[in-house]
């Protein structure tokens, strides 16, 4: 009994195995792209794949703060306006919008335009949707891109109800609305390309939770299917008639949860635009992809910042020791051989990318270069006044990439300095922010920023404001200037954006002096494509431009 | 019998309390704070922090968050995950993609690994043996991380057999090499025991008589040598599921699976511990009774093995 039992087991699975087995040799003529299906909009040719990673939060405009969702948003939705390739803003959904004080903003909207369920958007879709975002009771991700906005302060306190409205936004009619801020804010107009200022339709507030998992937009593309971890397709809408027409038929986002995968998808032609390089490809991608590799400096920049708390690092002593370490650190070396080129060493404190940024004309500026003297003597001039006590650490977060980096920067200032400089990493993201923004975190911590919008005003104001400090903001060293704050406002006021440009850079001058956070690199948009697409361009926020390709 | 599994069944319920009550303490204490995992670089306002934590109960004392799982688990309803979506649609959608890949391999490992073992062992010392022996001993001192990307680029990239991704469409050939990875380490440990086993037990007594009495020489390796040899095995086959589940974390990383294990990875990083909770709830469970049916299966190979009420 026992024995035959046993034995008829052991031929069912191997004859089990054998037909698996024939079944591979069946199929593997089919595997190479063409069985994944999903292609099927309407149009010429097949859908474009891309990349993307699975969506933290429902597809709502306002509750969607990673990139994840942030494409697909900017894919469905369309805002006022759109930003080009190289960061320059143009009308999207706007005919116009102007300013006289610079603080009271008329929005006058394009005739005609409609969500892809035929109803029309209106100023009334604007105003609603943006006091949705603003309202504490919705809880939503994106409420502080409201905060310009006049009765900010109202709708986004703990006691806000449901049914409160922001003060600032008045619809004049059917294509106009006005947005009164709390401050004279001379690019407001560039940041209404960001996502959270999209328009939403009548029925997506009555019933938001069902709109996040089916979303219907006025954008180039509309929402076909997402296929929760797997596949987000994307098809053209028909409604739309903006300058971001889709030139291709469609979009499949394929999701991913690791990038070596990714790539090995695109070298076997089963992905054809990826917006990322695994980092065990860094040194090879762009041999293996020739022209088709991407890399090209990005929004995204990076540093670490020395809380203005710290004792070594305050007052006349601390301003020199600063300096001595910015000297002390071989951005470019690091650049190359660390991060194989995709990174750029930076030279201010706003990536390239972004108007009046990657400066190197700054007041200054010269104490981000490598100069081992120069570190020395800054650093005994500091000893002179008051000695270091202690040990210098960096803490950063295990669980992201930057072990690697954290470890060459401390053996650069070591080696220099002849300090003891130490890695301190923590284990989780979250550990790691909590003791930021609890202010508990004693030395130095990795610090990033990546932009909402291609303004330099964004690089500077939510990271050293006094404004931002003290929990109200991402100003997590609490640095405080007057003669900042007063050129950042200045900028802000400013009649047109090179006269902007001019004070921010002014303002960037204090920084240089004053360096609460040390500047280290530019990320670069990094990624490729296949032989069946062209026209892929990666626009400033290191995402491409989707609607672009061609296949 | 009924007894004993009765009993056995008993001892899982403060089993199950003390892995949640531990995992929850754990991944509270290490993960930091989840709303700051959610916020990222860009802070939210205090009132939209206060909001979400009372959203998911992250405001309450570690002791009552747990007691309310225990509660959710009861009514089966384990609430909105971080993402905005149930929980309890997230597991039911991955774990059908886990189980397939751990059916492929628990195959790779048991009835490839036995069968291999059982003829090494028959036939010790010969090139057949050497030869399998060498290819165990590689799989065993090579990560499996590695098999895992060189699989992948030579069969997937170089000649395109087998899918590089799976995430869109986790069919049973889709899955046959990420399961094959997953099964390839645990082969080689099953092959040696097998082997080892069946050397030993083919020289014992009863095996000679066996053969002299003029059994057939399939009939005295299955009924006499194998089934003999099998306990060891199955004692380490029933302790390798634990292996197997966290082997499938990496695995389905590396295949882009959108599993148990890629879900239990995402939720760490979150910090989300409803989440982590109750898919190391459900893997310890899926241990538990795994070993349960390894101990019921050492009566059915050992008749003189009884069981105590």
């Amino acid at each position: 009994m026992a024995i035959s039992r046993r034995s008829l087991m052991f031929t069912t699975a191997l004859a089990g195995t054998s037909a698996v087995a024939l079944a591979a040799c069946g199929t593997d003529s089919g595997s190479g792209g063409s069985s994944d299906g999903g292609g099927s909009a309407g149009g010429s040719g097949e859908a474009v794949f891309a990349n993307t990673t699975e969506p933290e939060n429902p597809l709502i405009p306002t509750h969607t703060s990673e990139v994840g969702g942030g494409r697909i948003i900017n894919a469905i939705f369309a805002g006022l306006v759109y930003y080009t390739a190289d960061g320059k803003v143009e009308n999207d959904v706007a005919e116009s919008i102007e300013s006289e004080d610079k603080q009271t903003w008329t929005v006058k909207l394009k005739a005609d335009q409609k969500f892809s369920d035929g109803t029309p958007v209106t100023a009334k879709s604007f105003v609603d949707a943006w006091n949705f975002g603003a309202n504490t009771a919705n809880a939503q991700k994106g409420q502080s891109f409201f905060e310009p906005i006049e009765g900010f302060d109202v709708v986004s306190a703990k006691t806000a109800t449901a049914d409160q409205t922001l003060s600032g936004l008045t619809v004049v009619d059917d294509s106009t609305f006005t947005v009164k801020l709390v401050s004279a804010q001379s690019d407001f107009p560039q940041r209404l390309g960001y996502s959270a200022y999209s328009p939403l339709p009548e029925s997506a507030i009555g019933d938001i939770e069902t709109f996040g998992e089916s979303p219907v937009g006025n954008g180039p593309y509309t929402l076909e299917s997402w296929t929760h971890d797997s596949e987000i397709v994307l098809v053209p809408n028909e409604e739309y008639a903006g300058p971001r027409a889709a030139k291709n038929s469609g979009l499949t986002f394929t999701i991913y949860a690791d990038n070596d995968t990714m790539y090995n998808d695109l070298l076997s032609g089963s992905v054809d635009v990826i917006d990322a390089i695994p980092g065990s490809s860094l040194q090879t991608f762009e041999d293996e992809l020739g022209e088709r590799a991407v890399n090209a400096p990005g929004a995204v920049f990076q540093s670490f910042t020395i809380p203005q708390s710290d004792p070594n690092f305050s007052g006349e002593a601390g301003k020199l020791r600063r300096q001595a370490l910015s000297r002390a650190i071989n951005r470019k070396e690091i650049c190359d051989q660390l991060f194989f080129g995709t990174r750029t060493p930076a030279t201010d404190f706003v990536a390239p990318v972004i108007p009046g940024g990657g400066a190197t004309d700054i007041p200054g500026g010269e104490v981000l270069q490598f100069d081992e003297a120069k570190a020395k003597e800054l650093w005994a001039q500091a000893e002179a006044i008051a000695p270091f006590s202690g040990e210098f650490t960096l803490s950063y977060n295990a669980d992201g990439p930057h072990k690697d980096w954290v470890e060459a920067v401390c053996n650069s200032l070591a080696n220099v300095l002849g300090i003891t400089a130490t890695p301190q990493p923590f284990p989780a993201f979250g550990a790691f922010r909590e003791q930021i923004t609890g202010r508990q975190l004693k030395g130095a911590f990795r610090s990033g920023w990546q932009a909402d919008y291609p303004s330099a005003y964004n690089f500077l104001a939510p990271l050293y404001s006094t404004a931002a400090a003290d929990g109200n903001g991402s100003n997590d060293g609490d640095y405080k200037n007057p003669e900042f704050d007063a050129l950042l406002a200045e900028g802000q006021s400013a009649p047109d954006q090179d006269a902007a440009i001019e004070k921010y850079k002014a303002a960037e001058a204090v920084l240089m002096a004053d360096l609460p956070a040390i500047p280290l690199w530019y990320q670069n948009s990094i990624g490729g494509y296949s032989d069946l697409v062209s026209d892929v361009e990666f626009g400033w926020d290191t995402v491409p431009l989707y609607y672009a390709i061609t296949k | 019998m009924i007894w004993y599994i009765g009993r056995r069944l008993l001892q899982m319920i403060p089993v199950f309390l003390g892995a949640t009550l531990l995992i929850y303490l754990l991944a509270f204490y290490a993960g930091g704070d989840p709303i700051q995992a959610i916020m990222g670089d860009k802070p939210l306002s205090p009132a939209v922090q206060e909001q979400l934590r009372a959203q998911y109960n992250l405001d309450k004392p570690v002791l009552v968050q747990w007691l309310i799982f225990i509660g959710n688990v009861v009514t089966g309803n384990l609430g909105v995950g971080f993402n905005g979506r149930p929980i309890v649609d997230q597991i039911l959608a991955a774990f059908p993609v886990t189980i397939k890949l751990a059916i492929i391999a628990v195959i790779v490992e048991t009835v490839l690994g036995i069968t291999a073992g059982v003829l090494a062992g028959l036939k010790k010392g010969s090139i057949y043996d050497t030869g399998l022996l060498l290819v165990s001993l590689i799989v065993i001192a090579v990560p499996t991380f590695v098999i895992g990307f060189v699989a992948q680029f030579f069969l997937g990239v170089k000649f395109q057999i087998f899918p590089v991704n799976v995430g869109r469409d986790p069919s049973w050939f889709n899955l046959l090499l990420p399961g094959f990875v997953l099964g390839i380490v645990s082969f080689a440990y099953v092959l040696r025991l097998t082997r080892t086993s069946v050397a030993e037990v083919a020289t014992a007594d009863h095996v000679r008589t066996a053969t002299a009495k003029g059994l057939s020489r399939g009939g005295v390796t299955m009924k006499h040598i194998l089934r003999n040899s099998l306990i060891p095995v199955v004692t380490y086959i029933g302790a390798d599921l634990g292996a197997l589940m966290g082997g499938a974390i990496v695995t389905e990383n590396i295949f882009n699976i959108r599993g148990i294990g890629s879900l239990l990875y995402d939720a760490i990083q979150k910090s989300e511990s409803p989440m982590i909770v109750a898919i190391v709830t459900i893997m310890v469970m899926i241990f538990l009774v795994a070993n349960l049916v390894v101990d019921l299966l050492y009566a059915a190979l050992d008749p003189r093995i009884r069981y105590a009420k």
